[in-house]
């Protein structure tokens, strides 16, 4: 029988929530790391029991931590991540230039094919990349030459938080990070090509053809269709049919197209999940109701999905790392809140049910689908 | 044998109780200290002191014999009775943040 291994990255520690395919009995295991921040725990698609997860602190700094055995035991692994070359600056938040600094690993993604190689995007905004299952880390640095100096710092710091692995080319990777927009290699890393044509930032910058310093909130892909990307960004919710090329808005008759996370359903690539959230100056849903919004076209009609879910007096945040979808027949969708709910949906989001209710607040939430 | 207390969460981090015992070499300074204990415990890199400029994380403070060293340089010689393990040498975690 299949199982499901969620993996929850907390202000205060680490959660690993497990089930069979049913998801409705669930064990809790944790806190792993507690009193730390986990910012993401992510495993590798190639060998599902290692497990890599970001803990860090405002005291102590950062650590990465690997599991060999599916999160039961845990070790520390390189935490050095030494910016290459030249440092160089920024776009501060007054518009001066501003050095760059290593603050946290904000992502942690496994390559599709090699446990040992997993990529890690940081903030201030860069990505790096290890070879030895986390124990040494290199900067592509490519990255930062795609107008690095005109990147600023969103609200949350000018962090990488999105890295999207093109299973059907392993030399195309996808990267967002805030607030400077997505970006995309197609020769492992090495060359970078801003991907933001198309996005409208009004309120935020003043060239209207900025093709660098839109604040992207997340990206998704699914894996059958590659070229398809689906955007939150800060207002507007947009998808792209040629790998980033243009984009266009698809926020249709969302109740609001501010946000955060972005997902697609496993097994239909035009389906896709979002969370609405008020407005970038009150960060909780419309009304205080708690909807995940369902798109089944890709399009701009979304149905809201509310059964299960609170619909009076909520207010709590979905960030940007904490919406994941399970590989089941029946696709699961589960979504963390700053509130500490996880939330399961085993039939593709039109029922709900909490699997646990008091966490700390959820930063990211990951589903490994185990045979 | 020169003897160390560590905050609760590098313990952790560790894996050792809220003491540990290192050899370290005269001068007995801070940096021999850290030095020291980041040889021993490898996990400790980067969370006490800066990996590559070896500066002072901002919210970590050293004591020794009651006394605030953290803004010392970190070659000065530590009093005798850390040197010789009748004191500890503090590391710790400042109350920051609420």
């Amino acid at each position: 029988m299949s199982s499901v291994r969620v993996l929850v990255g907390t202000r205060k520690g680490a959660f690993i929530l497990t089930s069979d395919e049913k998801r409705t009995d669930w064990q809790v295991s944790g806190p792993h790391f507690a009193g730390w921040e986990i910012y993401h725990i992510n495993g590798s698609p190639s060998d599902p029991n290692r497990l890599y997860a970001s803990q860090s602190s405002g005291w102590f700094g950062q650590i990465i931590q690997r599991s060999d055995d599916g999160g039961q035991t845990w070790n520390p692994v390189g935490n050095q991540f030494a910016y290459e070359g030249e440092t160089g600056t920024h776009q501060w938040y007054d518009g001066t230039q501003h050095p760059w600094g290593f603050t946290r690993v904000w992502n942690l993604q496994p390559s599709l094919s090699d446990p040992d190689t997993v990529y890690a995007g940081v903030e201030d905004a860069a990505l790096f990349k290890s070879t030895d299952g986390g124990h040494s880390w290199q900067e592509l640095p490519g990255l930062r030459s795609a107008k690095g100096h005109l990147w600023q710092p969103g609200a949350g710091g000018m962090c990488l938080h999105t890295i999207l692995l093109d299973p059907s080319n392993p030399d195309r990777i996808y990267v967002a990070i805030s607030a400077a927009g997505a970006f995309r290699t197609d020769d492992g890393g090495q060359t970078w090509l801003p991907i933001n044509k198309g996005l409208k930032s009004d309120y935020e910058l003043p060239d209207p053809d900025a093709d660098v310093g839109h604040c992207v909130h997340n990206l998704a892909m699914h894996p059958a269709r590659p070229g398809v990307l689906f955007m939150q960004k800060h207002w507007d919710v947009m998808r792209s049919d040629d790998a980033g090329g243009l984009w266009r808005e698809v926020s249709g008759n969302l109740s609001s197209d501010f946000g955060f996370p972005i997902a697609v359903h496993a097994h239909e690539p035009e389906t896709v999940y979002v969370v609405p959230i008020k407005s970038d100056s009150e960060h909780y849903p419309p009304e205080g109701k708690l909807r995940v919004y369902r798109s089944r076209g890709g399009s701009e009609q979304w149905e809201a999905l509310t059964n299960g879910l609170p619909q009076k007096d909520c207010y709590v945040n979905i960030l940007r790392s904490a919406m994941a979808v399970d590989k089941l027949d029946s696709c699961g969708i589960y979504f963390g809140t700053t509130g500490g709910q996880v939330y399961v949906s085993p039939d593709s989001g039109d029922h709900w049910m909490p699997i646990v209710h008091d966490l700390p607040a959820v930063l990211s939430v990951e589903v490994q689908t185990l045979p | 044998m020169i003897r160390v207390i560590i905050p609760y969460h590098l313990r952790n981090l560790a894996n050792v109780g809220s003491e540990v015992a290192i050899q370290v070499e005269e001068p007995v300074t801070q940096r021999a200290i850290l030095d020291a204990l980041e040889m021993r415990y490898p996990m400790l890199r980067g969370t006490i002191r800066n990996h590559q400029t070896k500066e002072r994380r901002p919210f970590i403070r050293f004591f020794a014999c009651g006394e605030d060293w953290s803004h010392e340089a970190p070659d000065t010689p530590l009093p005798e009775a850390v040197a010789n393990g009748q004191d500890v040498f503090r590391i710790v975690g400042a109350m920051a943040g609420g």
